[in-house]
């Protein structure tokens, strides 16, 4: 066999084999590890959008309680009025501060509710991308008995 | 049996959808009572479709909390089919669909 007729063999067999890995996977997007895992709200941005200049802006609205008596369950919610892409939620102190991220297709409204775990009292931050740049709007949750268990 | 609970409701165009998700959200960091940590185990992707069209990803931390809150908002109607789908870190998925009201 020729190295053309090699590469093709190749070629067929991984895209066979792409088709079987692929296909219980389907539509879920991957996991973006080092965003998740970064240690710093900056390197998390940088892992996720790749890049970290962020502005803040009235634009984004975050909604979270000033005081979290309980802070394994904190209710958190971003919403804007801007033509946004993703959303993402930081905690500052949190051991890995990227709590969350979401995308949002046309016909989507940039509006995002969900619950998380704060370790201390600590700024919350709202990221919206929108055409390209990072807005965000920031508060501080005080937390009266941590939830990052331990 | 599913273990993920849906509500998704038509207003004016606009689906709200509030779910929840059974899912202990281990997140490494806790010890056991004798002193083991507890591997992570936490959904890290959540994908919705409706009529088989995404129309909301998303990944999760080990900060989400447990048994995961998500609401969102798309465009949609009546009797739509939504299904929302989670897959977490030690490969284990879940999915359901229900009617839009």
């Amino acid at each position: 066999m020729d190295r053309r007729g090699a590469l093709k063999v190749l070629g067929l067999a991984g895209s066979a084999l792409t088709a079987l890995v692929g296909l219980p996977k389907l539509a879920m997007a991957s996991w973006a590890k080092t965003a998740f895992e970064a240690r710093s709200g900056a390197d998390a941005l940088q892992g996720l959008y790749g890049g970290n200049a962020t502005t803040p802006s009235d634009a984004v609205k975050l909604k979270a309680p000033d005081i979290a008596e309980n802070g394994a369950v904190v209710p958190i919610e971003v919403e804007t009025d801007m033509d946004a892409e993703s959303i993402a939620i930081l905690i500052e102190k949190n051991p890995s501060p990227l709590a969350g991220s979401f995308d949002l297709p046309a016909g989507t409204k940039a509006l995002v509710k969900t619950r998380v775990r704060m370790g201390e009292t600590t700024n919350v931050t709202a990221v919206v991308k929108s055409g390209g740049k990072l807005y965000t709007a920031t508060k501080e949750v005080k937390v009266t008995i941590g939830g990052c268990g331990g | 049996m599913t273990t993920i609970r849906i509500k998704a409701k038509e207003r004016a165009g606009i689906v709200d959808v509030k779910s929840l998700m059974k899912h202990p959200m281990e997140t490494g960091l806790r010890k056991d009572k004798d002193g083991n940590i507890i591997p992570p185990h936490f959904i890290q992707e959540i994908v919705a479709e409706n009529n088989g069209a995404v129309v909301f990803s998303g990944s999760f931390n080990t900060s989400i909390s447990k048994d995961p809150y998500l609401s969102f908002q798309y465009s949609g109607k009546k009797g739509d089919k939504l299904t929302l789908s989670w897959a977490d870190n030690q490969g284990q998925k879940e999915s359901t669909t229900v009617d839009v009201g």
